[in-house]
């Protein structure tokens, strides 16, 4: 396939990893912002390619991981409600709230329905005219374009019953604080190729020159994961810190004109609660004034919401980087995905689900001779 | 058939005795009640359709005769939206899915219940194309629907039409296949490519359109295991198909019954091009994807390539492959070999698998 195959070629990997392997003298900690990265270099073993002392630090880029507990347990209310059509990736449907989920909502009576696209869930709006059609529009930069399209298009169309539950949040400002964090080991960052054909790159600059670490822009195959590692390392190892662009073929400097456009027509920046990190600053969007009627959050009134985190879950550690998923006491045991206890055992993007799906539970060694089963196969 | 395929809108035209039912377009309340509608429905649809002797009868119980030996029973009931789908239909998988239950356990498919649940207002056109398409895969599978049921529930209360089939198939001479079976040094075979059904079905789902249509796989499986078995015997240790979970699903299920390690070569599973992108696309992984017409064997070594060139010579193996060994090592675990030469575990899926946000 055009554009993916190219970009898993084994022997092209090896090649690259082997050039990592000669150009790193000292231990480093890489983070991998994005959610989806993570799962890729877990998937593809690249974290088992390279050096021993070349760390990738999982960051906190999975939007259901950060989802805050309270607006899920909002969503929980809303979507219980007589009347609503409640819309969500599917993603969100097993996430735990306090009591319940949004599976556990829709087995109850609640109509909730995966949708592939936010507009979807506005002709659902056109199509059940006596209903409420709310969409949870949680997710990074790369999924707020087609949000902002949606309730957009909501407002041309005059409807009246559709509106937005929204939890955006954005990276720039959760690498600020990570490196800001006392204690911060994080050398270098990786930065989500997706939100950057989105964004572009212009904001890192200032990030790289306060922080005095590389930023490289990287893609998500695993040619892609191990040129960004290759360039960082290559960066740190030569003392330079600059913002590169690994994934050209997606990313240009100042991304996509046209969304961000529309972005700054429907939202404006809000301070936002991480779930498992807390309140960062100007890290998130909310609907902006002339869209302020389209936000679920006002139309539905939700009050009387206690929220309670599992006491045995350290999502948090893992989402900030402090621990890898099979550090946590309950990785494994209390917590798998069937009983997650966090939202980083539900979505493909948590790292504690691409730990334990990917098979983590066994040990590095258990691991690098599982194949030895395989060598006939090869002859084939 | 295949116009039926291709626009989804069944063709009344060609059924065998429309007129009596035409007066009824769609499904009543009265189909069920067991007076006249109801035995009309039998008379001018199920039996046309499905006619043999023991059918004929229309006792309460159909009275078969099998020769001597071991039975095999199995029963499957089947609710997939929507009802027409690329590729095939409800009906059609009703009947193959049974089949090939009974096939993949080693028996020869040779009689099967239908029943089915209808919702008031179901149109009978509809109820027409998938009976004769049960009628056409029960001929291709050699089996003979013998009994049936029909209840009709209140429009609402069902998905338009939900069908359980049960079959008896006389185990095969020589043959012991069983999922306890898989012994260290199996090679793993796969009849054919990953993922087709499950992606049609979410290809026809509401919001969901691709360039190119990816079609069902759905098929009776019993000439080809009969073909491989008949070569093979009893270098055969275990059969499955892939259905419900994919096939991690069915891996899994026997590195756990014959407490062995199974590893594969993500590299060799045969995966459609626009089923691979497909499920790029909405994050899915093809290895949990259902299929509905594919076969997995763990076969002894020596007889490996043998069965391979058999399946390949097959009209439904023609992508077959051998996908990897069972191994002493990682017991009760499906280890996969990536393309960058790294090893995963491929666990069995919790429930469904969800689409991710981005």
């Amino acid at each position: 396939m055009k554009y993916l195959n190219e970009f898993r070629n084994g022997e092209i990997a090896r090649a690259m990893a082997r050039e990592i392997h000669q150009a790193a003298t000292r231990p480093w900690k890489i983070m991998e912002v994005c959610g989806g990265q993570t799962h890729s270099i877990i998937k593809n073993g690249i974290d088992q390619m390279l050096p021993a002392g070349l760390e990738m630090v999982h960051g906190p880029g999975c939007p259901v991981c950060v989802t805050p507990l309270e607006l899920i347990d909002k969503a929980l209310a809303i979507a219980a409600q007589p009347g609503v059509i409640f819309c969500s990736f599917g993603d969100m449907l097993r996430v735990p709230g306090t009591d319940s989920d949004l599976f556990q909502i829709k087995g109850r009576g609640g109509d909730v329905r995966v949708v592939y696209s936010p507009l979807d869930a506005v002709d659902l709006a056109v199509k059940n005219p006596d209903k409420q059609v709310v969409f949870f529009g949680v997710g990074f930069e790369t999924t707020a374009p087609a949000n902002a399209m949606s309730v957009h298009l909501a407002k041309r169309r005059g409807l009246t019953n559709f509106s937005l539950l929204v939890s955006h949040v954005l990276v720039p400002p959760a690498i600020d604080a990570i490196l800001s964090a006392p204690g911060n080991k994080i050398d270098a960052f990786l930065a989500a190729g997706h939100v950057c054909s989105v964004m572009g790159y212009w904001e890192y600059p200032p990030l790289v020159e306060k922080f005095g670490v590389p930023i490289v822009v990287t893609g998500f195959e695993p040619l892609d994961l191990l040129d960004g590692i290759r360039r960082a390392v290559l960066q740190l190892e030569s003392g330079r810190h600059e913002v590169e662009n690994a994934y050209s073929r997606v990313v240009t400097r100042d991304g996509n004109r046209a969304a961000q456009k529309l972005l700054a027509e429907v939202f404006e920046v809000t301070d936002r609660a991480w779930r498992g990190i807390g309140v960062i600053p100007q890290s998130g969007w909310r609907l902006n004034k002339d869209y302020r009627d389209y936000d679920a959050e006002l139309r539905f009134h939700i009050t009387g919401i206690h929220t309670e985190e599992s006491p045995l879950c350290h999502a948090g550690e893992v989402l900030r980087g402090a621990i890898k998923p099979a550090e946590c006491p309950a990785f494994g045991k209390e917590c798998t995905p069937r009983h997650p206890l966090g939202a980083t055992m539900v979505s493909s993007e948590g790292a504690c689900a691409a730990y334990y799906n990917y098979g983590r539970f066994l040990s590095a060694e258990e691991l690098a001779s599982a194949g030895s089963g395989l060598t006939g196969v090869a002859n084939v | 058939m295949s116009e039926t395929r291709k626009t989804g809108t069944p063709d009344f035209s060609n059924w065998s005795c429309p007129l009596p039912l035409a007066d009824y377009p769609t499904i009543v309340m009265g189909h069920g009640g067991g007076g006249k509608l109801g035995n009309e429905l039998v008379e001018h649809l199920f039996l046309p359709a499905f006619r043999n002797p023991a059918l004929e009868n229309l006792g309460d119980a159909a009275v078969l005769e099998l020769s001597a030996g071991k039975i095999a029973m199995s029963t499957d009931s089947f609710v997939v939206q929507p009802l027409f789908f690329p590729g095939g239909n409800i009906g059609e998988l009703a009947v193959n899915g049974t089949v090939n239950d009974l096939a993949v356990s080693g028996a020869e498919p040779k009689f099967l219940s239908a029943s089915f649940i209808l919702e008031e207002g179901f149109p009978l056109a509809q109820l027409a194309a998938i009976v004769q398409s049960m009628a056409a895969a029960a001929a291709t599978a050699g089996v003979k629907i013998v009994t049936g049921d029909t209840k009709v529930v209140e429009r609402g209360h069902g998905d338009g039409c939900y069908i359980n089939t049960a079959g008896i198939g006389l185990l095969r001479q020589g043959i012991s296949v069983g999922p306890h079976r898989a012994q260290p040094g199996d090679v793993v075979l796969v009849s054919g490519t990953i993922g087709d059904h499950g992606m049609a079905i979410m290809s026809v789902r509401e919001g969901l359109e691709f360039e190119s249509q990816i079609r069902s796989d759905c098929a009776s499986l019993d000439g080809m295991i009969a073909a491989v078995l008949e070569l093979a015997g009893d270098a055969v240790h275990a059969m499955r198909d892939p259905t419900r979970g994919g096939l991690a699903s069915t891996l899994n299920e026997i590195a756990l019954s014959s407490n062995v390690g199974v590893a594969i070569d993500e590299t060799r599973l045969p995966i459609r091009p626009e089923v691979q992108s497909a499920c790029e696309l909405l994050g899915l992984d093809p290895v949990y994807v259902a299929n509905e017409g594919k076969a997995v064997f763990f076969v002894s070594p020596e007889a490996a390539d043998r069965v391979l060139e058999v399946l390949r010579r097959h009209p439904l193996g023609r992508d077959a492959a051998r996908i990897g060994q069972v191994t002493t090592d990682h017991k009760r675990m499906l280890v996969a070999r990536t393309a960058m030469g790294s090893n995963r575990v491929i666990p069995t899926q919790i429930g469904e698998q969800l689409p991710r946000i981005c």
